[in-house]
């Protein structure tokens, strides 16, 4: 489903090479989990396959379904089944949280030839899903994000994700701020999406959101590469042992 | 010996004294109201139009911006249209003539032609100060308009809605509304126009809120991208009345939308709320000018712009404390969005303090798209063109959000975002 092949990647302001020749691919139905120290450039990772425009792509691709999807904007990544759970989900005031979900669903449905949603029918899916999520309804009529607890945040995100059904689910560090509460809900949120047309990367520092959301696979990203890629028990590995283990026999 | 300078004038000032020439012996009024009208056309033909040199008028030299002045067109033909609130009362002046059909019942209204012949109206017609264009010119040529009273203890439940509509040449059109005590009503003051000929409009409204009136007062200005239209709000606030305002200006190629008010009873209470939308060539001017009169009175003013092209826009906030205004509040806020760098926004508040205990403060802001919000939204499969409009609508509908009244929002929700689809 997606295949990261010598990527490289810098700041676009500054030049600053974050990823130095990625390669990854994670197949569908494939949970893949990527962890690594601070500065690694895992935050850097999910926003370039999301597209921000802050990062300039310098040699290498990312294919998305055999296809290359360096040349789509954000909003066509997300339209063809790319959705990045944002570490830091954005607060916008003035935009009604409602009215957002409805206009993301259906401006993808509208880029796929699909039939816009009737509201009925969009109001009763997010029900379902808040529902599901244990999101309190009253946030539903708030400004999108704004005034939202760092938890509220995260599940927030996750109902987005349910609600627009990707195809490939980036997770970047769902699991901070998140107590154990809210972790088990998140997860749980997650784990219903796991479907063998589906591909999710889960971005993380802790090998404790793994007990919830088991990998198929677990890669470790070190100054912009993937520097060693194994399954599950190399998240224990890394949880019992440091990276730095890791690290040294890969210099 | 009488040795005044004579200005050379500008094809729009010799466009307004032949237009006055050829008008005057079909306006209405006669003796007192003619004289009136002859007595500011001469001070208009004395000093011209206001250039940039006369300070309230230095952001916008109407004397170089008025280029043209379309001529009386009384073949020029409008329809009435449906009110904005379904079950509105509606007063249409059309192309400049008082449609006088169907006036509603609860409230006493006539036309201000009436007014205008039986004399009553002389005593409106003066300048505001020696540099009020707007009054010389639509007190020159005011041909119509409505005279209301609402009486005392009365409460409108459906708004009253002045409608403009202009398809050709000038209209010059009055409203004086007097609020009875612990009145309460919605009035909305709509200009359309139905084509694209230039008009050029003028527009009076003198407000005068008794004790305890509680008035929300809407202008909806939409006039097409060739109009000049010169308005101008007057009011004077008593004990304990309210007056909000909101302004939106979705129109028009040259628009000065003066608001001049008083708060004469203690505890009055007024709120300016603006949205300018400005794109293409267009040059819009919000000037307000407050005079906190009396002790303990509250006003606050916040307007947002929007502005894309090559758009000018311009706010002036004067608000004056009198020395014995004790306890005044009074706090202004102009937050501009600037979606062009042809774009340009003036603003000039200005605080003129004669008290020492008041509460009054100012605050300017011009800010781009945030560019974070715009990519979370992309990054949801919204296009980037429609993200931007809704962050846009965002910026605005803070503003609209005030009104509480739903079906009201909704309409003017509707509007502002077709304004946005089509200029963003």
């Amino acid at each position: 489903m997606l295949e990261i092949r010598n990527l490289h990647a810098r700041i676009a302001e500054d030049g600053t090479e974050i990823i130095r020749g990625l390669n990854l691919t994670v197949k569908a139905g494939e949970v893949a989990a990527i962890m690594g120290p601070n500065g690694s450039g895992k935050s850097t990772l999910s926003y370039i396959l999301s597209g921000r425009e802050d990062y300039e792509v310098t040699e290498g691709d990312i294919l998305y379904n055999g296809e290359s999807i360096l040349e789509l904007d954000p909003s066509e990544r997300a339209a063809k089944g790319i959705f990045l759970a944002f570490q830091y989900p954005v607060e916008i005031p003035g935009v009604a949280t409602m009215q957002f979900l409805k206009v993301a669903l259906n401006e993808q449905r509208k880029y796929r030839g699909e039939d816009e949603l009737s509201t009925p029918d969009f109001i009763r899916r997010v029900k379902d899903a808040a529902a599901k999520l244990q999101i309190n309804p009253d946030m539903l009529k708030r400004p999108l994000n704004v005034g939202f607890s760092g938890g509220e945040k995260k599940r927030a995100e996750i109902l987005q994700m349910a609600l627009l059904e990707p195809k490939l689910c980036v997770l970047d560090e769902t699991d901070s701020g998140l107590d154990i509460d809210a972790l088990k809900i998140v997860s749980d949120g997650v784990n219903a999406l796991r479907s063998p047309d589906r591909a999710v990367i889960v971005i993380t520092h802790y090998q404790r959101l793994l007990e919830y959301i088991v990998p198929d696979s677990v890669h470790v990203l070190y100054k912009g590469q993937i520097i060693k890629s194994g399954d599950k028990s190399l998240a224990l590995d890394l949880e019992a042992n440091g990276y730095a283990d890791i690290i040294d026999a890969a210099a | 010996m009488n040795m005044q300078t004579a200005i050379t004038m500008t094809a729009a000032e010799t466009a307004l004294v032949d237009a006055y020439t050829a008008q005057i012996g079909e306006l209405p009024g006669e003796g007192a109201v003619l004289s009136a009208r002859d007595s500011l056309l001469a001070n208009l033909r004395q000093q011209g139009l206001p250039t940039r040199r006369v300070e309230s008028w230095h952001y916008t030299d109407l004397r170089a911006l008025l280029r043209v002045v379309p001529a009386f067109d009384p073949t020029a033909f409008a329809e009435k249209v449906d009110p904005l609130v379904p079950g509105s009362s509606v007063l249409s002046v059309l192309n400049g003539k008082a449609d006088t059909r169907n006036l509603p019942a609860g409230i006493n209204v006539r036309s201000y032609a009436e007014s205008l012949i039986d004399g009553v109206a002389a005593a409106d017609l003066v300048e505001r100060d020696q540099d009020d264009a707007i009054g010389r010119i639509n007190g020159s040529f005011v041909r119509d308009g409505f005279e209301i009273e609402v009486p005392e203890g009365t409460e409108l439940e459906q708004p009253v809605e002045f409608q403009l509509v202009q398809s050709a040449g000038q209209s010059h059109s009055r409203f004086p509304v007097t609020f009875g005590a612990n009145s309460k009503a919605t009035i909305i003051e709509r200009h359309l126009s139905v084509n694209d000929a230039a008009s050029l409009v003028t527009v009076v409204s003198d407000l005068i809120l008794d004790e305890g009136a509680e008035i929300t007062w809407i202008i909806l200005q939409q006039q097409g991208a060739s109009d000049s239209h010169l308005a101008q709000v007057n009011f004077d606030l008593g004990t304990n009345a309210k007056l909000r305002l909101f302004i939106i200006n979705a129109g028009g190629k040259l628009v000065r939308q003066e608001v001049h008010g008083v708060t004469t009873g203690e505890g009055a209470d007024f709120k300016l709320r603006g949205i300018n939308l400005l794109g293409a060539e267009t040059h819009t001017d919000v000037t307000f000018t407050l005079g906190h009169d009396v002790p303990n009175t509250t006003s606050t003013e916040i307007l947002r712009n929007v502005l894309f092209d090559r758009a000018k826009g311009v706010f002036q906030g004067q608000i004056r404390v009198a020395p014995d205004a004790q306890k005044t509040d009074a706090k202004m806020a102009c937050n501009t969005l600037l979606l062009s760098d042809d774009a340009d926004f003036s603003a000039k508040p200005e605080l003129e303090i004669f008290a020492d205990d008041v509460q009054c403060g100012h605050g300017a802001t011009v800010i781009d798209i945030n560019p974070t919000h715009l990519y979370y939204l992309r990054a949801r499969g919204i296009p980037e063109n429609k993200a931007r409009a809704m962050l846009v609508n965002a910026f605005v509908d803070e503003i609209v959000e005030e009104l509480e009244d739903e079906g009201l929002i909704e309409t003017l929700e509707t509007i502002i975002a077709a304004w946005l689809e089509k200029h963003a």
